[in-house]
């Protein structure tokens, strides 16, 4: 695990995704894929000023991955979180 | 909450040199994170697992996969992983390219490659130009579309690349677009797979020199366009998947199996030679 | 195994070709990609013969540019490789020169030169690829290259072609021409443990602890192959120690002032010159290949007319042995440069010996050898 990232992690109660922001590029991809509509964009810049998508409604994510599927720079991904982990959160 | 996360495909990518050169939404990266799944979902020995690229943009998917892994001269990548196919039957060779690579300057070598049935597996990334030198037409550029070098339109004929491969003899052909993510992993996974050559044409969006040229918009817009009209038709006579039909048909088109150039080599020599043939073991 | 003896021990009467084809086995060749083309095929017919019973592999590729890298595919699998060619297949390889000399491919490439330019003609001798081997790829780069003079030279030095291959790492050419490679003569092959043979030597290195360009003692790097654990990255690219690519003007400096430098600086370990009645004589006749055997005719012919005239032939053509060259020129007051073309070498000696030096020429266009009468007449004109 790379120290460098920064990772952001926004919770919902089925799943969540991970974003590594160092590396995206702001495609759009997984904004425009996500099967729940999830994930939204933000003015957010990355330090080499690609917009960032942010999990903007954390309760629709079901940690599937198909974001982490599409991203071309292997910036986010989906995972699905366990029960227990579930009503913790 | 912050964490410090290494995506899922991380252990197969080489980490120090993230993030890559592509372009925002440059298909290549989603087809290499597709090509990563199939690796762990096939299980492969990574000591059994060699990339060979020619020269361009997906030529430079060699110098990111964490294998042993050449990134060659243009063109003949194709004719670089033949003699190390032959020389390591218990490997797997994965050629990963463009489409200028593989059908301009390495045409010769791609048909001949398919010809022999060479155990190999080429993914050939079309993104209808040559993204690396500045968007110059390719064999893929469709019609009329603008390209540095064609600056009027393009005018000349565009190859049907699926059936390219199958007329000179692919034993499995797919072809599929980076939007069908997971279609794509799954032959991917297929083609690592198969026993001969194995070829899969991904349709990828280029925004920077394609589309852009184009007036196409970003790269999501090819996306959404191959989520609305790429029609699935497995089995399909390649003839007939040509895309200056202006129809998208993807799936797996041709999966069988043939004796390998290796395999019918060793059939040869065994009848013509019997005891006194000893195989090519490479360097064992 | 197979019944067939790999090395062919014995005394054999064959061509240069065959002799070329036979030392590249006795020098552990297993994989040899060619494409056919006159005058050279004799030697991949022979390898197609001999290596399905010997455990090597052969291809007859779609065409020269597929030929030159495909067994460089086979040699970093482990294997020893080379390919065959003759004139404007030579010119097609070219690429793959280059390919080689970056990603430090240990490799050779016969050519059996042929009278050019373009087809020319593909039946008759030249030596008109000599700057070709040198400079024929783009950018800076050293390459070794070897002239034999005959059948029993196309095998002792094929063996001494792979043994430099996988000693400096660079690409190795053996500058036949159309009379060595179809001249019959008598070839004693020896035991097999009487040739000297460098075995291919591969890194000790552990994964993690091994850099594929980084020179960890002399100044070549040492080897490795796929499947070792490396996860080896290799790119024609300029490259940092690693293997990245390093896309800056140090890392090429770095790089390339190295490929060079690994072999010129060890011109005395590769080089092999062969000089005759060189000491106070009146004019030392220079030539390499074929021609140095016309040479050593006209020599005597010369002797027996009174000049002191003496021979240095060129075994090693590229690394160019500045100080054997200049080593001549201090014990003659003449030298006459003698090869198959319009004057490539004698250019070379000429940089050696500086401009007031007496340095005379004898060629012709290819297409046939140099008459020994011309020679005699010329060091007879020039030491008289």
């Amino acid at each position: 695990m790379s120290s460098k990232n920064d990772s952001t992690t926004e919770t919902s109660p089925k799943g969540t995704v991970v974003l590594n922001e160092e590396r995206c590029k702001g495609c759009t991809y997984c904004v425009r894929f996500c099967p729940t509509g999830a994930l939204e964009m933000t003015d957010r810049l990355n330090p080499k000023g690609y917009r960032l998508p942010t999990l903007a409604h954390p309760e629709k994510c079901n940690g599937c991955d198909l974001c982490g599927m599409y991203c071309p720079d292997f910036a986010i991904y989906g995972k699905r979180l366990k029960k227990k982990q579930q009503e913790e959160e | 909450m912050t964490e410090i996360k290494a995506h899922p495909v991380d252990g197969l990518l080489r980490t120090d040199r993230i993030p890559h050169i592509w372009c925002p939404g440059c298909g290549v990266g989603t087809s290499v994170n597709c090509f990563t799944r199939a690796i762990e979902k096939v299980g492969m020995d990574l000591d059994k697992l060699h990339v060979v690229s020619g020269i361009g943009c997906t030529g430079r998917v060699a110098g990111y996969i964490n294998v042993d892994s050449f990134h060659t001269t243009h063109g003949r990548a194709l004719a670089f992983a033949t003699g190390l196919s032959l020389s390591r039957p218990d490997s797997k060779v994965v050629v990963y390219s463009g489409d200028g690579d593989l059908t301009a300057i390495g045409g010769n070598h791609l048909i001949h490659a398919a010809r022999r049935n060479v155990d190999m597996t080429v993914i050939c990334v079309n993104n209808y130009t040559y993204g690396m030198t500045g968007g110059q037409v390719t064999p893929t550029t469709p019609d009329k579309a603008l390209a540095s070098t064609a600056p009027f339109g393009n005018y000349e004929y565009t190859f049907n690349v699926p059936h390219l491969a199958v007329s000179s003899g692919a034993t499995y052909v797919a072809r599929w677009t980076v939007f069908h993510v997971r279609q794509l992993t799954r032959a991917m996974t297929k083609a690592l797979r198969h026993k001969g050559f194995s070829f899969i044409e991904v349709l990828s969006p280029c925004p920077t020199l394609y589309m852009r040229r184009n007036k196409l918009g970003a790269a999501v817009n090819l996306m959404e366009y191959f989520k609305e009209n790429a029609v699935v038709q497995d089995g399909a006579d390649t003839a007939t998947v040509g895309l200056e039909s202006g129809e998208t048909i993807i799936g797996e088109f041709v999966n069988v199996r043939k004796p390998t150039l290796k395999e019918c080599y060793e059939e040869r020599m065994s009848e013509a030679l019997g005891d006194e043939f000893v195989p090519y073991e490479g360097d064992k | 195994m197979g019944k067939s003896k790999i090395v062919d021990t014995g005394i054999h009467f064959i061509d240069g070709n065959m002799a070329c084809a036979e030392g590249a086995i006795a020098a552990g060749c297993r994989f040899v990609s060619g494409y056919p083309i006159t005058p050279s095929t004799e030697v991949v017919e022979h390898i197609a013969k001999r290596f399905p019973k010997i455990g090597g592999m052969f291809i007859q590729m779609e065409d020269e540019l597929a030929a030159s890298i495909c067994f460089q595919g086979a040699v970093w699998s482990g294997v020893k490789g080379m390919t065959v060619t003759s004139g404007p297949g030579f010119s097609l390889m070219m690429e793959h020169v280059g390919l080689a000399a970056m990603l430090e491919t240990p490799c050779v490439f016969i050519n059996v030169q042929r009278a050019g330019p373009s087809t020319g003609l593909p039946t008759a001798p030249a030596q008109q690829d000599i700057m070709q081997a040198r400079w024929g790829s783009h950018g800076d780069y050293e390459i070794i290259a070897l002239s034999p003079s005959s059948p029993q030279e196309c095998f002792d030095y094929m063996v001494t072609c792979f043994n430099l291959s996988e000693k400096y790492r660079c690409p190795v050419f053996f500058m036949l021409d159309e009379t060595v490679g179809h001249m019959h003569g008598k070839v004693n092959i020896p035991e097999a443990d009487q040739i000297d043979v460098r075995p291919r030597i591969n890194t000790q290195r552990p994964p993690g602890q091994y850099n594929p360009y980084e020179v960890y003692e002399g100044s070549v790097p040492e080897m490795v192959k796929v499947g070792m654990g490396h996860r080896i990255h290799l790119t024609g690219l300029t490259h940092d120690e690693k293997g990245y690519p390093a896309m800056n003007a140090d890392a090429q400096q770095k790089l390339v002032t190295r490929l060079c430098s690994k072999v010129l600086d060890n011109v005395d370990d590769i080089s092999i010159i062969q000089s005759d009645d060189v000491e106070e004589s009146d004019v030392v006749v220079i030539s390499y290949g074929i021609t140095s055997r016309i040479v050593e005719h006209a020599a005597e012919l010369a002797r027996a007319q009174g000049a002191k005239v003496g021979t240095t032939r060129l075994v090693t053509i590229w690394p160019f042995n500045d100080k054997a060259v200049a080593e001549v020129a201090s014990k003659t007051k003449n030298i006459i440069v003698a090869e198959m073309n319009l004057g490539q070498i004698v250019n070379e000696v000429r940089r050696v010996t500086g401009p007031t030096f007496p340095i005379h020429f004898v060629g012709n266009a290819g297409g046939r050898t140099i008459d020994p009468q011309i020679i005699v007449e010329k060091i007879l004109e020039v030491s008289r």
